[in-house]
């Protein structure tokens, strides 16, 4: 049995996408129970600085095409050498992170290859099927999040999966193992080269929710820009990043990198503060297993309460200005 | 005549889910939920009408759906698409990305002279953004997905953003393409009071009388429909034949619940909620 891996970096730091990390762990845990291997497939300019770390998380081979004429994201080129890799690996499965450039390339390599490929999956698991001997179970979201479908691709190989970065979990503990890199032949044609980057700009992102083993989140109940300062005032007492729900961001409290949810980043601090957030489906995807959840809410049958830990029923107005009191008397 | 095609699709408005649209069996209840013009078709469909004005390419609007669709269908004639077709078939019932982008890119090419083709960069229902893509994949279109802004229109070429995620790109492309638009993109128009008169009658040509049709057909109400059979398609490519994914259960979200520790909203407890946090999770240089 074969896991393939879509193997992503940052065009910006030249490192890699954690979501390469985490999708390379998961398919170790995959396969080791099936004595399977773990393959990465990497398509682009120059490999990144920090390849060897895949090998830390579980990859055992990675195979890799650069060419200085992949500076970007020339999606049919990516596309024309994955499926030549594919061709010549034949994995049973393949991964690739749900990133803007997973969600470009995978679903031009599903449709050449004529076969399945199921969207940004939070859970994957291998077992029988009938007939089909072992497939991958692919568990997602539907429906804007108020279902759960178990997806299965039972008659055609390879089987795809797209999973959103945050969602599998890397080990506390890497593996020692060395990198084994092999190089694959193939020639980008110039008529696959059919989109001219005349500029990029690096999005100025403060935000690093990966770090930070709290987030302080406010939502509609905020209720402005102006009020949103409170959270920021929460987060900085407590050395916090600042999150918040869609809702908060469609109404232009605060910018959309923040977002937590289904269609936000998934976080999974130790502790999470959701501060005037009712605690919708989509909004819980993206935060339910902070170790410890605290909610702050004037409507006392809001479903956040349902998976909060602590609470207070109270308006965040009082609320948070108190806590940011005691809080700096504590610090004394 | 060169032509724009926009892929927009009817959806049930997921975003206003509530407890009874959801069956005992955790399976949704479509019929509970109102229908609507996915958000991000609005938006290609935006784009596409202001390059057709620009370029002076005709604006057709394609959905796959039940006849029902036609309601986003008039909306496009509202706002001011040229041509509006569905494409109908029980055969095509429960396909997966894969075959709707089948039966949609054999639309685009039975259409012929396609120069631009636009789609949301996601349906509100599946959240796959997959469609779009494998359409291009093909009729072989250059593809830009994520683009959040048009900057440059010109006979043959454009110029678009793109969300790169960690970074926006400025893309230059010539025809043909196909582009997935974001919500950012732009504000769509209203339908335009206009054209809601002239095309308040239009419907499915089985909506009207015989007699009716004498007068609708050259009013341009009846909505053309495309059908397996008038499209000549492969039914093992279609609907639920044509898909390789295959649902294998649903079930619905419950709150998992925790032992929920409640503190009082006053001075106190508000203190205590503090020092319980403070105790566990916050480093306190003294
Ligand atoms: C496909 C899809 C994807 C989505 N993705 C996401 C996502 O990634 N992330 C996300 O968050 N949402 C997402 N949503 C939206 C989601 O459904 C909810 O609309 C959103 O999470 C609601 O945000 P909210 O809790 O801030 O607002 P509301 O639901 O309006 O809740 C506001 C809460 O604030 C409380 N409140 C009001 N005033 C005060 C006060 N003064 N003090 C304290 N509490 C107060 C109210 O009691 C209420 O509980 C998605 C929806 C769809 C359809
Ligand atoms: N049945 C359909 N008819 C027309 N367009 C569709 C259909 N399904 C998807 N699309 C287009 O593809 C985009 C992405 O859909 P999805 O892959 O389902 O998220 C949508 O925003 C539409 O533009």
């Amino acid at each position: 049995m074969k896991t393939a891996v879509f193997v992503e970096k940052n065009p910006l730091t030249n490192r890699l996408r954690d979501v390469s990390m985490e999708l390379s762990w998961k398919a170790h845990s995959l396969m080791e129970a099936h004595q399977g291997e773990v393959v990465g497939l990497f398509v682009g300019d120059r490999l990144p600085e920090d390849t060897e770390r895949l090998f830390h998380y579980g990859m055992d081979r990675l195979v890799q095409f650069t060419d200085p004429k992949l500076d970007h994201l020339y999606s049919i080129a990516f596309k024309h050498v994955l499926k030549a890799m594919i061709e010549s690996e034949e994995p049973d499965f393949v991964l690739f992170g749900a990133t803007h450039t997973g969600r470009d390339v995978a679903p031009l390599v599903a449709s050449a290859m004529k076969t399945g490929l199921t969207a940004d999956c939070t859970q994957l698991y291998v077992d029988d099927f009938k007939e089909s001997g072992k497939i991958l179970y692919q568990v997602r979201p539907a429906f804007g999040g108020n279902i759960l479908a178990t997806i299965v691709t039972p008659d055609h190989r390879p089987i795809m999966s797209t999973v959103r970065e945050g969602v599998m979990r890397l080990p506390e503990h890497v593996l020692d193992r060395k990198p084994n890199i092999s190089t694959f032949t193939a020639e980008v044609r110039q008529e696959w080269i059919r989109s001219e980057f005349l500029a990029t700009i690096a999005k100025a992102s403060g935000v690093n929710f990966q770090a930070a083993n709290t987030v302080v989140s406010g939502g509609a109940g905020v209720g402005s820009r102006d009020n949103f300062k409170l959270i920021f005032d929460l987060a900085h007492a407590l050395g916090a990043e600042v999150g918040a729900s869609r809702a908060a961001v469609d109404f232009g409290f605060v910018d959309k990198e923040r977002q937590i949810g289904q269609t936000g980043s998934v976080v999974r601090p130790k502790l999470y503060i959701a501060c005037g957030i009712s605690g919708s489906v989509q909004h819980r995807a993206g935060m339910e297993e902070s170790s410890k959840i605290i909610a702050i809410n004037t409507d006392p049958d809001a479903p956040i309460f349902h998976i909060a830990h602590m609470g207070i029923v109270g308006d965040l107005k009082e609320v948070i200005p108190t806590m940011i009191k005691y809080l700096k008397e504590e610090a004394q | 005549m060169k032509k724009i095609v926009v892929l927009a699709k009817q959806v049930p408005d997921t975003a206003n889910v509530t407890g009874d649209a959801m069956k005992p069996d955790g399976t949704v209840n479509r019929a509970a939920l109102p229908a609507i013009f996915n958000p991000e078709d609005l938006n290609a469909l935006e784009m596409g009408l202001s390059i057709g004005r620009k370029l002076g390419f005709e604006v057709h609007v394609v959905t796959m759906g039940p006849p029902k669709a036609v309601e986003i269908l008039k909306h496009a004639l509202y706002m001011g698409a040229d041509h509006v077709r569905l494409i109908s078939d029980r055969r095509f019932a429960a396909a997966d990305t894969l075959a709707t982008s089948y039966v949609l890119s054999e639309a685009v090419k039975k259409l012929g002279e396609v120069q631009l083709v636009l789609a949301g960069r996601q349906a509100i229902d599946g959240d796959t953004a997959q469609v779009g893509p494998q359409v291009a994949e093909k009729i072989d279109f250059n593809q830009i997905t994520y683009v959040t802004q048009l900057k440059e229109v010109a006979a043959d070429h454009i110029v678009v953003e793109r969300d790169g995620e960690t970074r926006s790109e400025t893309i230059r492309t010539g025809f043909p393409v196909l582009l997935t638009v974001t919500a950012a993109a732009n504000t769509p128009r209203f339908p335009n009071a206009a054209r809601m008169l002239r095309f308040f009658r239009a419907g499915l040509e089985s909506d009207f009388s015989k007699e009716e049709l004498e007068t609708a057909e050259p009013a341009g109400w009846v909505i053309p429909v495309w059908t397996l059979d008038s499209m000549g398609l492969d039914p093992a490519r279609c609907g639920l034949n044509g898909s390789p994914t295959k649902v294998h259960k649903i079930k619905s979200i419950t709150l998992k619940g925790t032992d929920l520790q409640l503190f009082e909203g006053n001075k106190a407890g508000i203190q205590e909620l503090v020092q319980n946090i403070v105790k566990d999770y916050v480093e306190v240089e003294r």
